[in-house]
């Protein structure tokens, strides 16, 4: 590709309206297209020279408003920064432009951000503290601490994350990768006086950090590098460092893994689902144990095997471990 | 070609709950002439839930997994997406960040190993594609899976994040990987194209997050039955451990019928190459792999 100037291509882009339609349908649009171009040019040559009413959000043009983000063949991209060649690139020339979220489709290209925006607002984005309105000297920051959000502050919130989520998709209640990296951006501030409180809102059950299935799909989709899920990482740590961390099955995992390593080096699979569910919680899990065991997939605690050289394990643990849990 | 020699990384899923993983994959590395070396030193990776309690020792840990593919001078394979995610991410950290590395190999000395970085950390699947190469393993095949439709499920941990992975994984991209879709059209099967393949399987929020995984898993499933597959594959025992064991479960959770044979990437391979479903370990597959005697 790297040497062809222009190519003729055909984009299928999703057409939608709400008020009218009952079902979507792609439509194809054909343009010449120079290996400069992105997919906002796209959009706006077919809206200019053949079909006015394709409706889009588009703003700044520079990658910092997050206005047009959209999807082409599944993958979340601003349209102002995403070149078109290296899509193709990717997919060959069948490229599908489609909304973040076809379920929120409000007309073509635009979708109707209001849960997005809902679950941004719950996690209070913005500085709690007591602030000197007169200062006499200015307030400086180390540059450690700055590092330590980094990152986490270059979200220009264009949901790209958001509706790249599983989690999101599947349970309406998390609060998704946008608003928890949003969340670290002020646990993570020193001047912020509010980290506690922010921590047990992350740290509910059904909608915090632990409903995240840990699949870096909102890795891949940032378009400015927040790396969210490595900020909801840091925040599971928050929450064990704060004393803020709830006595239930999803705490009692992660630190069920530390407990077995300790004793075997390897993790005791069985061991773990009974302490975490509790002894009552781990019944559910009967059916599916009946089965494994009659498939020959349930080692028994005294077959369990161990790590060679256990005792290097152990001495580990118990030298390098930096959180404990009440 | 030089005979290809690796430190196996077993993970805990190999010996406990799939030992079909293990059992396929020594019998498919016999098979092909390829050596490897288990780690039996090598501790449990944290499987990206220990990191979410104690980062650090997780961290230390890791380091100590790769010190002992290092010992041994051989390139470390691991055969779990979320151990190959784990050991890279802590391989990378460690050679990137010069300070945290001093503080690890503290603590290594402490049980007498240092880390140097000086093993590969790469999922067998990729060590296969790059050292032995598709068409070499086309060659050997002497029972084709001829008329097949395999549906691949790649896993998340291999192919996400682009960032990471990229320099183990042939620079696969997470949104068209290709390949699971070599390796099944290079033993004559026909690889299902479908959306799912690349997507979640909800593994590691089951038991946070149950009703969530439980549907993640059973649309994959779905998906990839609605597509014509005969059965499907993953380089992935917690994939396979979801699909597999829980495929009921599943199948409830999204409210249809689900009955698709879900076999790992070395079981499907040894079948090619001539392998006994005994010795690979078929007989440990919950669900009914229905094509074999």
């Amino acid at each position: 590709m790297s040497e062809v100037k222009s190519k003729k291509l055909t984009f299928k882009i999703f057409r939608f309206n709400s008020e009218t339609d009952y079902l979507p349908v792609y439509k194809n649009y054909e343009l010449e297209i120079t290996k400069m171009d992105v997919i906002l040019d796209v959009l706006n040559r077919v809206k200019w020279e053949q079909d006015g009413s394709l409706s889009y959000r588009r703003s700044c043009r520079h990658g910092i408003c997050g206005s047009c983000a959209v999807k082409v063949n599944g993958k979340a991209i601003l349209a102002c920064k995403q070149n078109v060649f290296e899509l193709v690139e990717i997919f060959g020339e069948e490229l599908i432009i489609q909304p973040q979220s076809e379920k929120r489709a409000v007309k073509d290209l635009i979708v109707d951000k209001k849960d997005f925006w809902g679950k941004y607002n719950a996690v209070s984005p913005y500085l709690i503290a007591e602030i000197d309105e007169h200062p006499t000297c200015e307030n400086i920051i180390s540059k450690e601490s700055v590092e330590m959000i980094d990152e986490a502050d270059y979200c220009i919130q264009c949901g790209s994350c958001y509706y790249s989520c599983p989690a999101v998709n599947y349970n309406e209640n998390f609060l998704g990768p946008a608003a928890l990296a949003k969340s670290y951006r002020f646990t993570a501030d020193e001047r912020d006086s509010a980290k506690t409180d922010r921590l047990k809102n992350i740290n509910q059950p059904g909608s915090g950090v632990w409903d995240c299935v840990k699949c870096f799909e909102c890795a891949e989709a940032c378009p400015k590098g927040v790396n969210p899920i490595g900020k909801i990482t840091r925040l599971h740590n928050q929450v064990f460092a704060e004393g803020v961390a709830l006595n239930n099955v999803a705490t009692r995992h992660a630190v069920g893994f530390k407990d077995s390593i300790e004793k075997h080096g390897l993790l005791d699979e069985g061991e773990l689902v009974r302490y975490s569910e509790g002894n009552i919680g781990v019944a559910k899990h009967l059916p599916e144990a009946f089965s494994m065991l009659t498939h020959g997939k349930i080692v028994l605690p005294w077959d369990m095997p161990k790590s060679e050289n256990l005792d290097e394990i152990k001495t580990l643990v118990d030298s390098a471990s930096t959180a404990k849990f009440k | 070609m030089k005979k290809l020699k690796y430190a196996l990384f077993t993970g805990c899923t190999a010996k406990n709950s799939t030992p079909e993983l293990m059992k396929s994959t020594e019998a498919v590395a016999k098979k092909l002439g390829i050596e490897l070396v288990i780690l039996h030193e090598a501790s449990c990776c944290g499987a990206m839930h220990l990191q979410d309690f104690d980062d650090f020792l997780a961290l230390t840990l890791n380091a100590r997994n790769i010190c002992y593919a290092e010992k041994h001078g051989l390139n470390l394979v691991t055969i779990c997406n979320t151990c190959q995610l784990t050991l890279l991410q802590a391989d990378e950290r460690l050679k990137n960040d010069v300070e945290l590395r001093a503080r690890v190999n503290e603590k290594l000395a402490e049980v007498g190993l240092e880390y140097k970085g000086t093993s590969k950390v790469r999922h067998f699947l990729y060590a296969l594609l790059e050292d032995f190469g598709v068409e070499a393993l086309g060659e050997q095949v002497t029972k084709p899976m001829k008329g097949f439709n395999i549906a691949p499920f790649y896993g998340c941990h291999n192919i996400r994040p682009t960032s990471l992975h990229a320099n183990v994984n042939g620079g696969e991209n997470p949104y068209k990987p290709t390949s699971l879709d070599k390796i099944i059209e290079a033993i004559g099967a026909n690889a299902v194209d479908y959306s799912s393949k690349n997507k979640c399987c909800g593994f590691h929020a089951d038991l946070q997050s149950s009703p969530a995984a439980k549907q993640m898993t059973g649309n994959a499933i779905a998906d990839a039955e609605d597509s014509g597959a005969d059965m499907i594959i993953t380089p992935c025992p917690l994939c396979h451990l979801n699909m597999d064991v829980q495929q009921k479960g599943a199948a409830r959770a999204v409210g249809r019928e689900l009955s698709t044979p879900v076999l790992h990437l070395p079981q499907v391979i040894g079948l090619a190459l001539g392998l006994t479903p005994k010795e690979l370990g078929l007989n440990h597959n919950v669900t009914k792999v229905d094509f074999i005697d």
